[in-house]
């Protein structure tokens, strides 16, 4: 192959990387192409030699930037342990294994993902399901290991996710057998109103004989929708029904087994042709509704815990040899190495002179912390640079960190923790309907017994609130779709009536309000020309956080020869470049003598021993933040940060004078302030990321994790909101809001519906032919109305 | 009279069939996804040709600089 690879640091101007579409920063080229990084042109090596450049034309730049890579290798994978949890099938020479990879993103991803085989003999079939982002591998284990094909993955780009917790409890598969009594209901009904056409055009008398059958067909068609489409809301019914509460399924049930019986008894007596045509419908709209509702995001998880975040495996000292480990299989005492950008699987004790951790995801602090021989490193803090050895003190599960997870908040269970509208309204109803019931069955009773349960049964049949169990549904589940599309992704539909009451909402600062992980840096002072690419080169081989700060932010990179680089621990790097001498560090070090201001961190630097200026970063506030938290006025109840005073007075000026701003907040006092805010009577949305905030999105009404990334994990929360969008909230609460007008509007209209059937139920004149009509009529109008209704509102909020 | 039973007994029996038919293809998976098939049936094997497929890439190359 060729290797005409040079670095071209004139061409400046805006080229796109070839590979991934990103602007490049320093320019590699290979074969006339473009490139941003090493990453990006090495997956192009790879597929250019394997043929498979077709991965190109399909999608423009389809790509994904490799620039974090780790050197995370697979090779723990090939351990029996974890082999046969992660396999699927095992066999001599086949084997299938499904790899989670949240990089799948368009058609070039499925083709290339599919042609594994091309560039690995030893893969027999490779498909990709895109909706979950997985890529089920069938491949043969004595041609190919399974650490290979993990890697092979990786090295173009698509790195798989492999935690433990995806393959300790498969998900259950209800979403299908919904989907079958429904597809059931709708059988049944469209056959049994075909049969039932005749009596509503009238038949001739001669043809009596025809009707008994097609009355016994209907009924034998009727009885697997009983007892198995619709036989969930009896079910439902009865168990609220013994909890002494009322919910909706109560008066559907009712409705449902009067419906039934009375067309049951009809048929059988040949006194009448049954409301069976009826009684389908209202279980396939009924199925229809609980399926709409069901949106879920199959590629997103919402209740993951700290397993997700912990690597699978890990290496430990074994008779003097490195071997991985699954990290439950870590005892106290154990020896350990972690490498760069690695997460530290369980507390322990740093065995080597220093490391630098990054506790961002556990506790919120932002700088990372420098350990010194000795000292304990928690589980969940993720190494900064040269690979460390520790002894292992707790395992895994009993670590500082998942501690957390033994609180209460993580135990209850959810749902009983709202009263849906839904229910109150059924409440209502319920009681109305039994009314009604009782005072006609007792008129009927004394003007003309013998028709008295006719009657009864009708009201019962006609009551039944197909409608206004509709009205929910699609609503909710309309919602739920557009606010799917501005990319807020909720759990369920029930999350949109929780932040409907909505009254305080609390937030996180590094993640949330801040970019993470991509600081402000800018430079104070003057340098000569080739001072940067100079500065970038001596910090490039520092592992100080701040070093790599700068090294990221620098474009680049000079090729000068360094002499005598010296790095002093806590003041800064010295080297000779070129005959100069640069110091790069602390304002002590380089000799810095006046007053800045404390709100960011700096680094001076001095070249010749004259300094020359001073970097300073800053935590990058997200844009057009102001303009939300003002606009959210009282409700922005707090700022609650893991992270310390730092940015006080920056934060000051962004939220509202009435926002009260907490640091230095660990997990638990996070939980604890929602908790005190809902013993107040609050309703509180908790805004955050990373698990430091998991028992507080736990805890509160409605959490909500940002993310930047879909495919990196979120705790466990209600939604997960892309971190662009976050200045979108108030808006999205507004529309959350406007649910509950839509909501009692479509009510409204289905007590109307209703009301017209029952008068015609009180006074006997019910037959299956007025039943036929009303029913599909007024499930249909309150289906038309909250679809209709929920797409004007989101035009006019503008969400 | 006897031909409507007739036609009745087909119709129902085919439907049941189709029914039948219907529950297997979604326990088999066949409904789980619903985008890649879409795609990937779109998909052609080009032969494998490096010289032919070279200046092509060159024209590419252009478009993206």
């Amino acid at each position: 192959m060729m290797m005409d690879t040079d670095v071209a640091p004139d061409v400046s101007v805006d080229l796109k990387c070839f590979h991934c579409g990103q602007t490049c920063e320093e320019t590699l080229w290979l074969d006339d192409k473009a490139f941003c990084c090493y990453g990006c042109k090495t997956v192009y090596e790879i597929l250019n030699s394997n043929n498979l450049c077709q991965y190109y034309d399909l999608d423009k730049n389809p790509g994904i930037q490799l620039k974090h890579k780790s050197d995370e290798t697979y090779a723990y994978l090939n351990e029996k342990d974890i082999r046969k949890k992660l396999l699927d099938f095992d066999s001599d020479t086949f084997a299938k294994v499904n790899f989670f990879v949240p990089a799948i993103h368009c058609v070039s991803c499925i083709w290339l993902l599919e042609n594994l085989h091309k560039i690995e003999p030893g893969v027999l079939r490779s498909e990709v399901h895109f909706t979950k982002k997985t890529v089920s591998v069938d491949f043969n284990p004595q041609l190919v290991k399974l650490s290979t094909i993990a890697q092979l993955l990786a090295s173009v780009g698509y790195i798989p996710k492999i935690t433990l917790e995806d393959h300790i409890a498969d998900k259950p598969k209800t979403d299908r057998s919904l989907v079958m009594k429904l597809s059931l209901a709708g059988f049944c009904f469209g056959n049994i109103m075909l049969f039932s056409f005749p009596e509503y055009l009238g038949i001739d008398h001669s043809e009596k004989d025809l009707m008994r059958i097609f009355s016994w067909l209907n009924l034998a068609l009727a009885i697997p929708v009983f007892f198995y489409s619709g036989f969930d809301y009896i079910t439902s019914a009865f168990k609220s029904f013994k909890q002494k509460q009322v919910n909706i399924d109560v008066p559907i049930a009712a409705g449902l087994i009067a419906l039934f019986v009375r067309s049951g008894y009809d048929i059988i007596t040949a006194t009448g042709a049954g409301y069976l045509d009826s009684f389908t419908g209202l279980v396939f709209f009924l199925l229809i509704g609980r399926w709409f509702q069901n949106k879920t995001y199959e590629s997103l998880a919402f209740d993951r815990d700290f397993t997700a975040y912990f690597p699978l495996a890990v290496n430990r000292l074994e008779e003097s040899e490195w071997r991985p480990v699954v990290i439950y299989k870590l005892r106290r005492g154990d020896q350990i190495r972690i490498r760069n950008m690695e997460i530290i699987p369980a507390d322990s004790k740093l065995l080597d002179a220093f490391a630098y951790i990054d506790y961002s995801f556990v506790t919120g602090e932002s700088k990372p912390v420098k350990a010194l021989q000795g000292d304990i490193v928690y589980a969940g803090g993720r190494l900064i640079g040269t690979p460390v050895t520790l002894a292992v003190e707790k395992q895994t599960s009993q670590s500082h960190l998942t501690s957390l997870w033994n609180n209460d908040a993580f135990k209850k269970i959810e749902e009983s923790k709202y009263q849906k509208i839904i229910d109150r309204a059924a409440r209502r109803f319920t009681w109305i309907v039994l009314g009604i019931a009782f005072i006609t069955a007792i008129y009927w009773q004394i003007t003309e017994p013998s028709s008295m349960w006719l009657v009864l049964t009708s009201v019962l049949m006609v009551a039944c609130p197909c409608a206004l169990a509709l009205a929910a549904p699609f609503t909710l589940g309309s919602m739920l779709r557009i606010l799917g599309k501005k990319q807020l992704y909720l759990k369920n539909a029930d999350v949109i009536e929780r932040m409907a009451t909505i009254d305080a909402i609390v937030f996180d600062k590094t993640g949330t309000i801040t970019h993470g992980d991509e600081p402000n840096i800018s430079f104070t002072g003057e340098l000569q020309e080739e001072d940067p690419g100079r500065i970038k080169l001596l910090t490039s081989y520092s592992t100080h956080p701040l070093s790599m700060l700068i090294t990221k932010h620098l474009k680049y990179l000079s090729k000068d020869a360094v002499q005598d680089f010296k790095e002093l621990p806590g003041q800064g790097i010295q080297a000779t470049v070129a005959g100069k001498v640069y110091k790069i560090g602390s304002a002590a070090f380089t000799g810095f003598r006046y007053k800045i201001d404390q709100e960011a961190s700096h680094v001076f630097i001095a070249i010749d021993d004259k300094v020359k200026g001073y970097f300073v970063i800053k935590t990058s506030v997200r844009k057009n933040m102001k303009g939300m938290l003002q606009r959210l006025g009282r409700k922005c109840t707090a700022l609650l940060s893991g992270d310390n005073e730092t940015d006080k007075e920056q934060m000051k000026k962004l939220f509202p004078a009435s926002t009260q701003m907490l640091f230095n907040q660990s997990p638990q006092d996070k939980l604890d302030y929602i908790a005190a805010l809902q013993r107040q009577g609050k309703k509180v949305m908790m805004i955050g990321d990373g698990l430091n905030d998991a028992g507080a999105l736990r805890q509160s009404d409605v959490g909500l994790a940002v993310t930047d990334d879909t495919g990196i994990f979120t705790p466990a929360c209600d939604g997960i909101l892309y971190g662009a969008h976050i200045t979108q909230l108030c808006r999205i609460l507004k529309f959350a809001q406007s649910s509950s007008v839509i909501l009692k509007i479509g009510f409204g209209i289905s007590f109307f519906y209703n009301a017209i059937a029952l008068s015609f139920a009180v006074t006997g004149h019910l037959t299956p032919l007025v039943a036929a009509i009303i029913m599909p009529i007024s499930s249909i109008s309150v289906v038309g109305f909250s679809t209709l209704a929920v797409k004007i509102a989101a035009s006019r909020i503008k969400v | 009279m006897g031909i409507i039973t007739l036609l009745i007994t087909i119709s129902i029996t085919i439907a049941v069939v189709f029914l039948a038919v219907f529950y297997w293809n979604m326990k088999n998976g066949q409904y789980d996804d619903t985008y890649t098939p879409s795609v990937r049936m779109l998909f052609d094997d080009k032969p494998a040709l490096p010289e032919k497929s070279s200046p092509e890439k060159t024209d590419k190359n252009q478009v993206h600089a």
